[in-house]
């Protein structure tokens, strides 16, 4: 990548960091936190925003965190107070500041109205004391704000067509505090000979006689003649634009109509036509022998010099690694690959541990305890590597102020969101995906569940509703819940819905734990009207869906009136699965660890014939359906005795338990997930492969497919999904990677 | 003799755009982030020319910059501070604290030089 286009990357990464400073500060103020410090690091934030925009010329960008910086300029400075309104004013305004951030990234547009709306009431916010000063500084149009070069005034120039020689006659008679500042005459006197020829006298008759010579204090002066073609008096004047105020300076043209006699002794002729300036410089720095430093250091690091460069570097970065978090930036890509490698490594490791095992060596010997080590190792090198794809669901979560803001707005509510463990990490792919859900959910939080003030106070509750989004790690998974404390579930007419659209019968008895989780059922919607809020279409069974895509489970408890929690539990990667790896009618399989309960051998007496190729099992006191796996994917007609084969007790993620006959276990591994679409297409049945310690492919049980009974499982298929028709596990080329 | 140059800024865009144009021009660059960070990096750094920011964390750059004025082995080193055009009375009180010049952002690299250009030898 073109190393500037990286840096703007690296500017739109900061512009994240900054923006969610900007919010948390803002929101800190809300809550009433009157640390300056808060108000200067928001400041900062968009002031660092407005910086770079400026360096990837993104004008819509600078115009705003113009006025935004502006505003916060004045509250930081205490003329004018940040209230409760003035707050909002300026969340809002950081929302439309991100609008910004991201078109200029994305090259999409913002909400013009909004912006100039916005930036109106903020400049109207600057200029509320009625001083003067913001009002210039930021103008109706904020037209005052502009980068203007440092340079020469081409409008100048071009109104002169031919180049005309003009002359200037500096007198400059330098003040102590000019050197104090580092600045140096002879550098001055350089940067005038890039105007064109000079020639300079200088006056020495202000040094004192040694003794009495302060090496601090100033006591040189130059009279400088300088004369070039279409030489202005502003360039000349921004020459000295840095000493200004340090120095005696005068500026005056000759020639010209010669106004009263510049100096005396007009000696400039009497120099003779050639200057050496360096000697000038020479002798200005010998003359001032207190601020020299720049020559003398650079005399003397000039002997050996590379390995005492090397270890300055790493002195001063080792200095700057202290004040900032250690971090480097790496291509996703080589961590996915690095990731993919270990891997193989794992498989690979386990491979050789079943060949040593092969070989009949003792436990005891020294190639199997070298294995016992490297298995160690790899784990940890496979823990090590996931944890750089690890990251804190705040990237995630630090969405959703705004978007309650929002929908607060839209919806009338009052609402507050409370976030915690935003600093809990996960796989960077769950964090991706848990975007789209989780903003459906908190959606429906504040769309269905929580009540209108009136409706709040009515209840004796508060007219503030809270939603609170948590993040958790539990036994080597992610939970995030996502609560409020509404109104809580309507089971009668969640009920009376399912029932309306045929989800369930009309005299079902239903627990109010099964009532609560129809709303996950496809096609299950209970806004009455669909609303821009949470409309869209889509409804929890969606949500559902994506969750169980990232081998994740979703829950939901409910207390009439006292409001809902909704309970996601996710793998902390997608890369490996703990598995129990199962051989059904000679082919092995893995099922996922989590959703197995318990093991058992059936016995007869246990075993209830419902029908032909339908089983249950009893199981203490209750009975559940006895699937044959084998028989569902395909792999064979015939069931056998479920006597001689062994029951998986599972259980689904609305909670629904089966037991799934298997032939035998092979015991439990870890594995690595070998994406089954990505390499072939999907099947029904079958979330993903593996391949084992013996090199052979193995499937992986998507759990719920298989659950669910298919009506049409004896070859009849559905007509048009022919075309459509996913493979099955059977037709599956399992000698791919003998 | 390769010069260095001291640059201290909070923005790791800004940063990077500023190591960017000077190593290219031929600079060796240390970088600092923040005023505090910055005085702590002065002898390690041993630079030719300070560049910085003024609006940073834990220490701003008026802080800085009347830091290195008050450091007798550095007190001589020039420093230009990066301004915006609107800036006046930052730029007035960064050079009441003892700034050498100051850089206008956004800059270009020419600019960037000749500014260096203008306080070093």
């Amino acid at each position: 990548m073109d190393p500037l286009a990286a840096i703007k990357v690296t500017f739109f990464q900061e512009c994240e960091e900054q923006l969610a400073e900007l919010e948390a500060g803002l929101l800190a103020m809300e809550e009433g936190d009157h640390d300056p410090e808060i108000v200067n690091a928001v400041f900062r934030a968009v002031h660092s925003i407005k910086g770079g925009a400026g360096a990837f010329s993104l004008e819509d960008l600078v115009r705003f965190s113009h006025v935004f910086e502006t505003a916060l300029d004045r509250i930081r400075s205490g003329a004018i107070e940040a209230d409760q309104e003035a707050i909002k004013l300026l969340l809002r305004s950081a929302d439309v500041l991100a609008d910004h951030v991201r078109a200029a990234r994305d090259g999409g547009t913002v909400d013009v109205g909004r912006s100039q709306a916005m930036a109106e009431a903020l400049a109207a916010l600057a200029e509320g004391d009625g001083s003067g000063e913001a009002e210039a500084d930021a103008g109706d149009d904020f037209g005052d704000f502009e980068f203007k070069p440092v340079a020469f005034d081409m409008g100048e120039i071009a109104a002169e067509p031919a180049p005309t020689s003009a002359t200037f006659n500096v007198r400059f008679y330098p003040q102590a505090a000019l050197y104090q500042k580092a600045n140096e005459s002879g550098l001055l006197l350089r940067e005038l000979t890039r105007l064109g020829d000079i020639e300079v006298e200088l006056d020495t008759s202000g040094l004192p006689m040694l003794a009495e010579l302060n090496p601090e204090d100033a006591y040189l002066g130059w009279t400088i003649a300088v004369t070039g073609e279409n030489l202005t008096e502003t360039a000349v004047r921004e020459v000295f634009e840095w000493v200004d105020g340090d120095c005696y300076l005068d500026i005056a043209q000759t020639g010209v109509a010669a106004p009263e006699a510049p100096f005396e002794g007009a000696s400039i002729d009497a120099m003779g036509g050639e200057v050496d300036v360096l000697a000038l410089i020479r002798a200005a720095q010998e003359a001032e022998i207190a601020p020299a430093p720049t020559a003398t250091a650079t005399a003397i690091t000039a002997g050996p010099a590379k390995q005492k460069e090397q270890a300055l570097d790493a002195k001063a970065q080792a200095t700057a690694r202290e004040a900032s978090p250690q971090t480097i930036r790496v291509d996703l890509e080589r961590v996915d690959r690095l990731i993919d490698l270990v891997g193989e490594l794992v498989i690979n490791q386990a491979m050789l541990a079943q060949r040593v095992a092969e070989c009949g060596l003792q436990r005891a010997s020294s190639v199997a305890v070298g294995l016992d080590d490297l298995e160690h190792l790899t784990r940890e090198i496979q823990d090590s590597v996931m944890a750089i794809r690890a990251q804190p669901v705040k990237s995630v979560f630090q969405r959703f102020p705004r978007l309650v803001r929002e929908i607060a707005a839209m919806t009338g509510k009052e609402v507050r969101l409370i976030m915690d463990g935003e600093n809990t990490e996960v796989d960077k792919t769950v964090i991706e995906r848990l975007s789209d859900p989780l903003t459906h959910m908190i959606r429906n939080a504040i769309d269905h569940g929580l009540e209108s003030p009136e409706d709040r106070v009515a209840a004796g509750k508060p007219r503030e509703g809270v939603v609170r989004l948590a993040a958790l790690h539990r036994s080597g998974r992610i939970v995030i819940e996502i609560s409020d404390d509404g109104r809580g579930i309507n089971r009668s007419r969640v009920k009376q819905i399912a029932v309306d659209k045929g989800l369930i019968a009309p005299d079902a008895n239903l627990s109010d734990e099964e009532i609560d989780n129809l709303i996950f059922m496809a096609g299950f919607s209970t806004a009455a009207t669909v609303s821009d809020i949470s409309g869209r279409g889509v409804g929890m069974d969606v949500v559902r869906r994506s969750i169980q895509s990232l081998g994740g489970r979703i829950n939901i408890s409910s207390r009439p009136g006292q409001g809902s929690t909704f309970t996601l539990s996710l793998p902390l990667t997608l890369a490996v699965l703990d598995g129990m790896v199962v051989t059904v009618a000679g082919q092995t399989l893995v099922a996922p660890l989590t959703a197995i309960i318990e093991s058992l051998q059936p016995k007869a007496a246990d075993v209830k014939s419902l029908g032909p190729n339908a089983h249950v099992i009893a199981i203490r006191d209750s009975h559940v359906p006895l699937i044959d796996i084998g028989r569902s994917l395909g792999y064979r007609t015939v069931t056998p005795p479920p006597t001689e084969g062994v029951a998986l007790l599972v259980e689904g993620e609305g909670g629904a338990r089966a037991a799934l006959m298997v032939d035998a276990i092979q015991g439990q591994r870890q594995v690595v997930i070998k994406s089954l679409e990505a390499n072939y297409r999907p099947v029904p049945g079958i979330a993903a492969a593996t391949i084992l310690g013996d090199g052979r492919v193995a499937l992986i049980l998507d759990i719920d497919a298989v659950m669910v009974p298919k009506p049409h499982a004896a070859g009849a298929t559905t007509s048009g999904a022919d075309a459509a028709r996913p493979a099955s596990a059977s037709e599956l080329p399992l000698a791919m990677a003998g | 003799m390769t010069k260095t140059i001291l640059t201290v800024d909070d923005s790791r865009t800004m940063r990077d755009m500023l190591h960017l144009a000077l190593s290219e021009a031929g600079f060796r660059v240390v970088q600092a982030v923040d005023g505090l960070d910055g005085l702590d990096a002065l002898d390690a750094a041993q630079a030719d020319v300070i560049i910085t920011d003024i609006n940073m964390p834990r220490m701003d750059g008026f802080g800085f910059i009347e830091g290195v004025r008050a450091n007798e082995k550095h007190r001589g080193t020039p420093i230009l501070v990066l301004t915006t055009e609107s800036d006046v009375a930052k730029k007035q009180r960064a050079r009441e604290a003892g700034a050498t010049g100051w850089i206008v952002k956004p800059f270009n690299p020419e600019k960037l030089i000749d500014a260096i250009r203008r306080v070093a030898a």
